[in-house]
């Protein structure tokens, strides 16, 4: 006899009955319940006499027929009524599967979700950033409350430990706008004006947004996933009860590290992306570096550097902000503590972007074009 | 049915760097029993159950379930063995990013893929309600229940499989004394429905009063002794005594009446 479920539909003295065979457990089940749920006629009875082994998901399937056929079930062992009775009564009608809703209005609610979202996430953003700043003024009205060895802390893993990747990645930068730069002044005859390409975008621009984006990805992920797994084990809570405010404990200390330390920081890569453009001049076009550093002087106006170091602290404290507030968020389970984390990342990274589009436009107006 | 046990642990011995933890240790859980193991904290009640199934490498020592030694047993034999028991870990060790029904749903789809969608869901939702909860959690995120409901959704998972053998790890550590009393009972019913092999390690005095069948103390890096709780309170070993007569074992024999 195959193991395998099997039944045969009989007619008995005008009663239609199901005969199984083989074993109704889960492994052995095959088509039977499709084939079940197609029956032609209502059962009156289930014969069960000749099933070797039954199991819950047996069990449940006698139970259907009983249930919705109202058939009886006759020759069952001691064990497969007590499993029958048992899935009697774990049947609960209320449903546990959310009706699927149709593809238009499923996607007219995800954007209307992630509108709103989007919103309320830059609503709690800025709510975050005047709870900060009421913790700095209680912070400055009384300094002893500066948790000066957790700043000087987060000052290491901010700035020092990043100092060789930032610097690493500046020099290659610089490298590679002197090489395209020339390039294309080359065709111009013009491969001298690749020194003032190289000293003015770095001084302005690029020193402190590529150094932004390399300390959002550094420091702000981490302040997120930091902060966010404190949370989930109600660290966060335990320090409340105890008196000790995370927004001076935690948070400031943070915002406060990537604050001071970004225009530090874009300085450094400012210098780097430098040295690797002036590499490249003579290396490639036969400068020297005492004419590259002359001419430097001549072409990169001091407000250039203005421009830089009045907007490294801005990025920093943004950055600082949206990794800590992102993982103030967390809660619920694991997989939230990585979806902050990426969102810390892409919202430093995008308002970086737009602040420095208006910045643009500011110092120009001002006349530090 | 024959007299063999279902778990046969002899000449255990697990060790972290210097630290042993178990020396020559003997076990055995009959078919059939809820066997409760007892021990101060740190004597490895833990780790024996880790080793008995197969997560922790022991350092010395044969292992046999159902009559197979597990560290003889191919790739194969190994996951066979595994649908045949269930694991309801301490913290319920559900899956965080699924739902409860998809939780109860992971060994199904795991071990058996040709099972119909629908199907699966009432499977999974009469699972879930045979562990106490009601049909309409199944839906839920484990971070949506309380401590005991999530214990009731990890044991619906346990046992997805219809498993013959059962591990449970402190079922009842963390609930209050009505879910705890609720917790026993239903393992005690589902232990008589589905027929099953209950190896639990606890310390609630309670629970070992009112539905092991055996307890087994751990001391002294082994089993120092195995019987009913009479048997074992006339036995002379101070930690026993102190165990079972001490001010909150005299309570629970008195609850039990």
């Amino acid at each position: 006899m195959s193991l395998d479920a099997d039944f045969t539909e009989l007619d008995e003295g005008g009663e239609r009955v199901v005969r199984f065979s083989g074993r109704l457990t889960i492994a052995r089940l095959g088509d039977v319940p499709q084939r079940l749920d197609t029956l032609e006629f209502h059962p009156a009875q289930a014969d069960v006499s000749a099933v070797d082994r039954v199991d819950t998901v047996g069990a449940w399937i006698l139970h259907k027929l009983t249930r919705d056929y109202g058939a009886e079930i006759v020759g069952a062992s001691d064990r497969a009524q007590r499993l029958i009775r048992q899935v009697t009564i774990a049947d609960d009608p209320a449903k546990s599967r959310h009706d699927d809703e149709g593809l238009f209005r499923r996607t007219l609610e995800r954007v209307g979700e992630s509108t709103l979202e989007a919103l309320s996430s830059l609503k709690g953003l800025l709510a975050f950033f005047g709870g900060l700043l009421i913790a700095t003024g209680r912070v400055i009205r009384h300094p002893s409350r500066l948790r000066i060895n957790s700043v000087v802390q987060r000052f290491e893993t901010v700035g020092i430990s990043a100092l060789g990747i930032i610097g690493l990645m500046s020099f290659l930068i610089g490298i590679v706008i002197a090489q395209q730069g020339a390039v294309q002044l080359r065709q111009f005859g013009a491969e001298v004006f690749t020194i003032n390409l190289v000293g003015r975008i770095t001084t302005r621009e690029l020193g402190v947004l590529m150094t932004a984006i390399m300390v959002a990805g550094r420091s702000g992920s981490a302040f997120a996933a930091q902060i966010g797994s404190m949370k989930l084990a109600e660290e966060i809570d335990a320090m409340r009860t105890i008196g000790v405010p995370p927004m001076e404990a935690l948070i400031l200390p943070r915002v406060l590290a990537t604050t001071l330390l970004m225009p530090l920081l874009g300085f450094y890569s400012t210098v780097l992306m430098i040295a690797g453009g002036g590499l490249l001049c003579w290396i490639g076009l036969g400068i020297p570096p005492e004419t590259f550093i002359l001419r430097l002087r001549e072409v990169v106006p001091m407000t250039d550097l203005w421009v830089g170091l009045i907007k490294a602290p801005v990025f920093g404290m943004i950055i600082g902000l949206a990794g800590c507030y992102q993982g103030m968020q967390v809660h619920g389970n694991n997989e939230e503590v990585g979806l902050r984390t990426t969102a810390a990342v892409v919202q430093a990274i995008f308002l970086v972007i737009v602040l420095d589009a208006f910045f643009a436009v500011f110092f120009s107006s001002i006349g530090w074009g | 049915m024959n007299d063999d046990p279902i778990i046969s642990v002899r000449g255990l011995r697990n060790s972290f760097g210097e630290h042993v933890v178990h020396e020559n240790l003997d076990i055995d859980v009959q078919q059939g029993e809820i066997l409760g193991v007892v021990g101060g904290s740190g004597t490895g009640k833990s780790v024996l159950l880790r080793s008995i199934i197969g997560l922790q490498e022991p350092d010395e020592g044969e292992i046999s379930i159902f009559g197979e030694q597990i560290d003889c047993a191919t790739a194969e034999e190994n996951l066979d063995l595994r649908r045949r028991w269930g694991v309801l870990f301490q913290n319920g060790a559900l899956f965080s990013t699924l739902t409860v029904a998809e939780n109860v749903q992971v060994p199904l789809r795991e071990f058996y893929k040709n099972i119909d969608e629908d199907l699966l869901c009432e499977i999974a939702t009469f699972k879930i309600v045979m562990s106490g909860l009601k049909a309409e959690d199944a839906p839920k995120y484990p971070s949506e229940l309380s401590g005991g409901m999530r214990k009731r959704a990890a044991l619906a998972r346990s046992l997805a499989l219809d498993p013959r053998l059962l591990f449970l790890d402190e079922p009842t550590a963390g609930l209050d004394p009505i879910g705890a009393a609720a917790f026993d009972n239903l393992i005690l019913e589902l232990k008589e429905a589905l027929g099953l092999t209950i190896f639990l390690i606890t310390h609630d005095l309670d629970t070992l009063h009112t539905i092991c069948d055996r307890v087994a103390v751990l001391a002294d890096k082994k089993v120092i002794a195995s019987g009913t709780i009479e048997e074992l309170l006339a036995l002379d070993h101070p930690w026993i005594q102190e165990y079972f007569n001490g001010p909150r074992g005299r309570a629970a024999l008195a609850a039990k009446g």
